[in-house]
């Protein structure tokens, strides 16, 4: 599989999902990581863009429209190393389940997207520990995007990806970016063993399969992982 | 005044989306370990250089717009761990070189940086971190025309610390990786790293290596006459 992250030697495990904006991967982890709970399990969870060190740059940098594709994809990796070394490779080694919402995948697909090139991107994020597993959500751009466009606020600049000059329209810059998006994420899929669930479904036969694959993954190594709550029968030492 | 330097370029794949034709001035790099007198030999040099007629821009690590002011926030609180701290400054290396440096160049400056993505790399090889990540991460950097490699060791270092700022820099030592059980041996086990990571770099990076436990005039004298040798010698 992929070569190009460090192998997970804790106890703990990676649960990562990615997918375009508007797979519905965000509702998905949700449901998945307090199912996890409600089996006794420690759960942590990761969310991409939010670590409190890098933040302030960040959305600097965003509102003042400061970032290359180049500072873009830094920082965000400084992001994302700042919650690993800070947060995810603790809790791995406590022996949780950590689930992150989007992982080193995704700067593969935006950044490359952006201009940056996929053998630059891929050593960047070489420091990266390797998911036990990695679930992408496939939908439709149609769909997606209808999902994105029909409520919510307003599209941000970098969001729709308007610093690439794709559209001047916002909209339609969005509809461009996440096109692209999309291909580069199925491209990569087969490469770096992604279980592919079919985000055009019903959320309920979606949680079922992603439920399913986790059992099937982890089943015979649950016991390695932290639980939350004492086992039933466990005495107070 | 027909320059004909050999164009910049990167050591690896270059910035996306930043065009790198026509820089028609020079880029000059000091390089060195904390505390080895880099800025004194930065002011010295730049009032130089505009008295000979030449349009300077200095700059310096973490002083980019972008990631400047959030480097320093990190650095202040308690947690900021390597791989990390290497990306912020990749960053903050990035956002000067597109925003300050590239520009510079293409308006005929003569650039002089207050070290550069060698100081990065060996901050980082020092906390253990891969040579071959570190070298591709920095791919994007430009090879400058002159690297000038203000070389001590670190009993030079030690006294100007101590008659200096007078204490030790909780990251100039190396705290955060902890090498010694207090800041004076942290400091010289982990500055004993970087100058050792600098110098393996010297013969790859071709940096002309300054003798810097010797006065300051003197050194200045040194590193005035390379910069001179390399303008005539691209001068036609």
């Amino acid at each position: 599989m992929v070569p190009y992250l460090v192998p997970n030697r804790y106890r703990g495990k990676l649960i990562v999902v990615e997918g375009i904006d508007g797979s519905g991967k965000s509702t998905q982890l949700a449901l998945l990581s307090q199912w996890l709970r409600s089996q006794g399990l420690a759960v942590a969870f990761s969310e991409w863009n939010s670590s409190p060190l890098v933040k302030q740059t960040t959305r600097r940098g965003k509102r003042k429209e400061m970032f290359t594709p180049a500072t873009f994809s830094l920082i965000h990796a400084t992001d994302f190393a700042d919650r690993m070394e800070g947060y995810i490779v603790p809790l791995l080694k406590a022996g949780a389940i950590v689930c992150a919402d989007r992982y080193a995948y995704t700067a593969y697909a935006r950044d490359v997207v952006r201009g940056v090139s996929p053998r630059w991107i891929r050593n960047l994020y070489r420091f990266a520990i390797q998911p036990t597993m990695a679930f992408y959500f496939r939908v439709p751009l149609d769909v997606a995007l209808g999902r994105i466009l029909g409520g919510r606020e307003a599209i941000k600049y970098y969001e729709a990806g308007m610093d690439l000059g794709l559209s001047r329209n916002v909209e339609e810059s969005f509809r461009l970016f996440q096109g692209r998006i999309l291909k580069e994420y199925d491209s990569m899929a087969q490469e770096m063993g992604f279980h592919i669930i079919d985000a055009g479904g019903s959320i309920e036969e979606q949680q079922k399969e992603m439920r399913r694959i986790v059992m099937e993954v982890l089943g015979p190594n649950l016991d390695q992982v932290l639980r939350a709550t004492l086992p039933p029968g466990a005495s107070h030492g | 005044m027909a320059n004909h330097w050999p164009p910049l370029a990167p050591y690896g794949d270059p910035l996306p989306g930043v065009d790198l034709t026509g820089l028609q001035g020079k880029l000059i790099v000091i390089e060195g370990p904390d505390s080895v007198g880099r800025s004194t030999q930065v002011m010295l040099l730049k009032s130089w250089l505009e008295q000979v007629g030449h349009a300077v821009l200095d700059t310096g690590m973490a002083r980019s717009a972008l990631a400047g002011r959030g480097i320093q926030r990190a650095k202040d609180g308690n947690t900021f761990g390597p791989v990390t701290m290497t990306l912020f400054y990749a960053t903050d290396f990035a956002d000067r070189l597109e925003n300050e440096i590239i520009p510079a160049l293409r308006a005929g400056f003569v650039v002089l940086t207050d070290r550069y993505i060698f100081s990065l790399m060996a901050r980082a090889l020092a906390r253990g971190e891969s040579r071959t990540w570190l070298e591709e991460l920095g791919g994007f950097a430009l090879a400058p025309h002159l690297t000038l490699y203000m070389r001590a060791e670190v009993n030079d270092l030690v006294p100007r610390v101590v008659l200096g700022r007078g204490r030790f820099d909780f990251w100039e030592s190396g705290m955060d990786v902890r090498l010694g059980p207090d800041m004076h041996d942290s400091f010289v086990r982990y500055q004993a790293r970087v100058i050792t990571a600098l110098d393996r770099m010297a013969g790859k990076y071709n940096f002309e290596i300054i003798d810097a436990a010797r006065p300051p005039m003197v050194i200045f004298r040194d590193m005035r006459r390379s910069i001179t040798r390399l303008f005539r010698k691209t001068k036609t």
